[in-house]
């Protein structure tokens, strides 16, 4: 790893003036939202409890963080050894996606400051979200402990290191435990409401069907991360990362090839299931076949003819695909689709102020990873911890 | 740490998990608490002056409203239930007759808001009122996510304390043996307050005796497994702003039987998981074993090859020398023999 000490770079740019006001703006909001109550900048109401902080920042934010799991789960549980160099970058998105869907959380949850409450002295355990919460704060904790390493070689604290490496197994295991349990537990909160989500949406399954698709939104986010990662941080690869890329990228795709077409033949059984076929020659149908066919079957092939021909191009394409996917499924459930019968101006769009914050923590986010990528040994190894692994 | 205790740790997990969470299936049937008490509501008796408004305003000790509670042009519009006012009366035009109808909590037998609630907040008690606990509550309004009638409601505005309202069906005046506050001040008993069983009663009665004012359906009988505040009407309920699609199901069995597995999987997975581990470790290992011993055969091939086309080489090598001994060996005796016979043959003429 080379340090670039070019003495004319500047530290203001586009971007990074882009991030800054975007940052402003969200702090600004922030102090708005916590001094004002949550209806001074969201567009929610009686009928409409949940937007798009839970929608997107939480829906979306776990589902497109299942690259940890599922890629430390490759790696050491089922032998793909060779796309070890793809494990660390997984683990930091991971970890960051789960710290800001909890960051998220501060600002949807009415008294924040009592978020600890279902873990600690009231547990509401017949409740899906209680699940959720749960497997979250441990999760993370694994996330937490699993990240560490990074940082225990920045530090050259060798005894820490090794204390978290030696648990790499178990993290694994307990990862996929937990992962399994609160990806279905997000799906399962809708399993309360039959009568608010759209038949086409609603299906006794939606607990498969959250766990499922968040493999392919997993894979699919290691596979865009990895792409970007390669033409903006390309100086901070070394060989082994720039040689197992190509490699993780095609095993990645045929992986969520795979379950991108099981999860499309289990939607359609959920369909049977319930006898929901009339459905489909309405508004809702249409859009419930965009959703299916555009954004489950298309990145399906197109994420096979990738990893059929190695091309390595189509593959990031069908990720990005997948991923908007995934997002789009994640909305339709918890907003475009719920609430369905409400007439139309009762129904929730999002305030800017909402729109903003939600900017705003993706925003931070990403400049975290960013810091992280450039600063961390993630997308290399550290010199002096070479092949301890 | 040693898989053993790694394995134990995760069995407690799953433990707790198990015994924490609902239980699915059986035969189980929760009928409601007995004697618990309810209201009927008979809409062909209200008259939508919104005394009930005003009563349930007062008794809760609500803010005051910006239209005073005798102006009723407010029922020619659509409302619902907020965070100060827990309950409304709307107007319904039905074939040029006005029909009304009160809304509040309903007091489920089996709530939603009680089985969404991640910290137990909601208690169904045994008055029959469903009443929320604000110290307890984070916030998340799961609860007005999972209620199908649409009933609790949030302070938005409160930066600290925000909390869920709804109706308390007047809990604390049920036990100081008090009429819920609407109930108290409606002018035309479109209200009756009693024991659940009983206001059952009262409204087959009303039905059978009367088949052409009512419809034959007592709205929260059954209705998501059944309410404690139930409703009569001369219409369908559908007419009347109140769904008929949501089935007898109790709220809690929706979810009962995907959170039955989730003990199965915390048993489970890591059992798989530590499988596939464990396959995946064997077969490299039978993998690396074969790659030896594919080595070491090549090895042990190639050196007997090379000795035999040694030992080949050195036969070879003796069988030539052994011929050409031979050779000069039969040479040798030849040229001897040649020699001899030579010496024989020109015989000493002296000697004839």
């Amino acid at each position: 790893m080379s340090h670039h000490t070019t003495p004319n770079k500047t530290f203001w740019t586009p971007a990074n003036i882009l991030t800054a006001v975007i940052l402003a703006i969200g702090l600004a909001l922030t102090v708005k939202r916590f001094t004002m109550g949550i209806g001074s900048v969201t567009n929610l109401t009686d009928d409409n409890p949940w937007g798009i902080w839970i929608g997107f920042d939480l829906l979306c934010g776990v589902a497109l963080a299942a690259g940890g799991y599922t890629t430390s789960a490759a790696v050491y549980l089922f032998g793909m050894k060779k796309y070890h160099s793809a494990v660390r970058p997984a683990i930091t998105t991971a970890f960051l996606g789960y710290a800001f869907v909890v960051f998220a959380l501060l600002y949807d949850l009415g008294r924040y400051y009592r978020l600890p409450y279902p873990l600690t002295i009231y547990p509401g355990p017949t409740s899906f979200l209680f699940e959720v919460g749960l497997c979250v704060a441990l999760y993370l904790t694994v996330l937490a402990i699993e990240f560490s390493p990074a940082l225990w070689e920045t530090l050259r604290w060798k005894k820490l290191r090794f204390w978290a490496h030696s648990l790499t197994l178990v993290l694994t295991i307990f990862g996929v435990v937990l992962s399994t349990l609160h990806q279905s537990s997000l799906g399962g909160l809708y399993l309360l409401a039959p009568s608010k989500l759209h038949p086409l949406w609603y299906s006794p399954y939606l607990t498969l069907f959250f766990f499922l698709s968040s493999i392919p939104a997993g894979l699919s986010m290691v596979i865009f991360e990895g792409g970007l990662s390669h033409k903006f941080l390309h100086h901070k690869m070394d060989e082994t990362h720039i040689k197992e890329a190509p490699g993780v990228t095609l095993g990645f795709a045929k992986a969520a090839a795979v379950v991108l077409f099981a999860y499309f033949n289990l939607k359609w059984i959920g369909v049977a299931l319930d006898n929901n076929w009339h459905h489909l020659a309405t508004g809702w149908g249409t859009w419930f076949l965009v959703e299916m066919f555009g954004f489950v079957l298309v990145p399906c092939l197109m994420y096979a003819v990738a990893a059929r021909e190695q091309n390595q191009k189509l593959a990031f394409y069908a990720s990005i695909v997948t991923v908007l996917g995934i997002v789009l499924n994640r909305l339709n459930i918890s907003l475009v689709a719920f609430n369905w019968q409400l007439p139309s101006e009762l129904r929730y769009v999002p305030s800017w102020e909402e729109i903003m914050i939600t900017v705003f923590i993706v925003t931070l986010e990403i400049t975290v990873l960013r810091i992280c990528l450039n600063k961390l040994p993630i997308l290399h190894e550290h010199p002096e911890f070479k092949g301890a692994h | 740490m040693k898989r053993r205790k790694f394995i134990g740790m995760l069995a407690g997990a799953g433990a707790c998990l198990a015994a924490s969470s609902a239980t699915a299936g059986g035969t189980h049937h929760f009928k409601g608490y007995p004697e618990s008490f309810g209201v009927l509501f008979d809409s062909t008796k209200c008259i939508g002056c919104r005394k009930c408004e005003a009563a349930c305003n007062k008794v809760n000790e609500l803010p005051a409203q910006p239209v005073p509670f005798d102006d009723l042009t407010v029922l020619d519009k659509r409302r619902r239930t907020h965070h100060d006012t827990f309950t409304v009366v709307n107007k319904y035009e039905i074939g040029n007759k006005p029909v009304y109808r009160k809304q509040q909590c309903n007091h489920c037998l089996e709530p939603a808001c009680a089985s969404a609630c991640f910290v137990g907040a909601f208690v169904k008690d045994k008055t029959g009122a469903v009443s929320h606990d604000a110290s307890k509550c984070v916030g998340c309004r799961y609860c007005m996510i999972a209620c199908p009638f649409e009933v609790p409601t949030y302070e938005y505005h409160d930066p600290i304390t925000p909390r869920v309202r709804k109706c308390t069906m007047c809990q604390p005046r049920i036990e100081e043996g008090k009429l819920p506050g609407c109930v108290e001040d409606c002018p035309k008993g479109a209200l009756v307050f009693g024991r659940r069983e009983d206001l059952l009663n009262i409204a087959r009665e009303r039905i059978r005796k009367h088949p052409n004012v009512y419809i034959d359906h007592i709205y929260g009988e059954r209705e998501m497994g059944g309410t404690s505040w139930m409703y009569i009407s001369g219409v369908p309920f559908e007419k009347i702003g109140m769904r008929e699609d949501l089935g007898i199901t109790p709220a809690p069995e929706l979810t009962s039987g995907a959170l039955s597995i989730v003990p199965a999987i915390v048993g489970l997975w890591p059992v798989f998981l530590t499988g596939a581990y464990a396959l995946t470790k064997r077969r490299d290992k039978i993998a690396e074993e074969e790659q030896h011993h594919a080595v070491a055969e090549a090895v042990a091939e190639a050196q007997g090859e090379a000795a035999k086309k040694a030992k080949a080489a050195m036969d070879k090598a003796e069988r030539e020398k052994q011929s050409a001994i031979d050779r000069e060996v039969k040479k040798a005796l030849k040229e001897a023999e040649e020699a001899r016979l030579k010496a024989e043959t020109p015989a000493d003429p002296s000697e004839q």
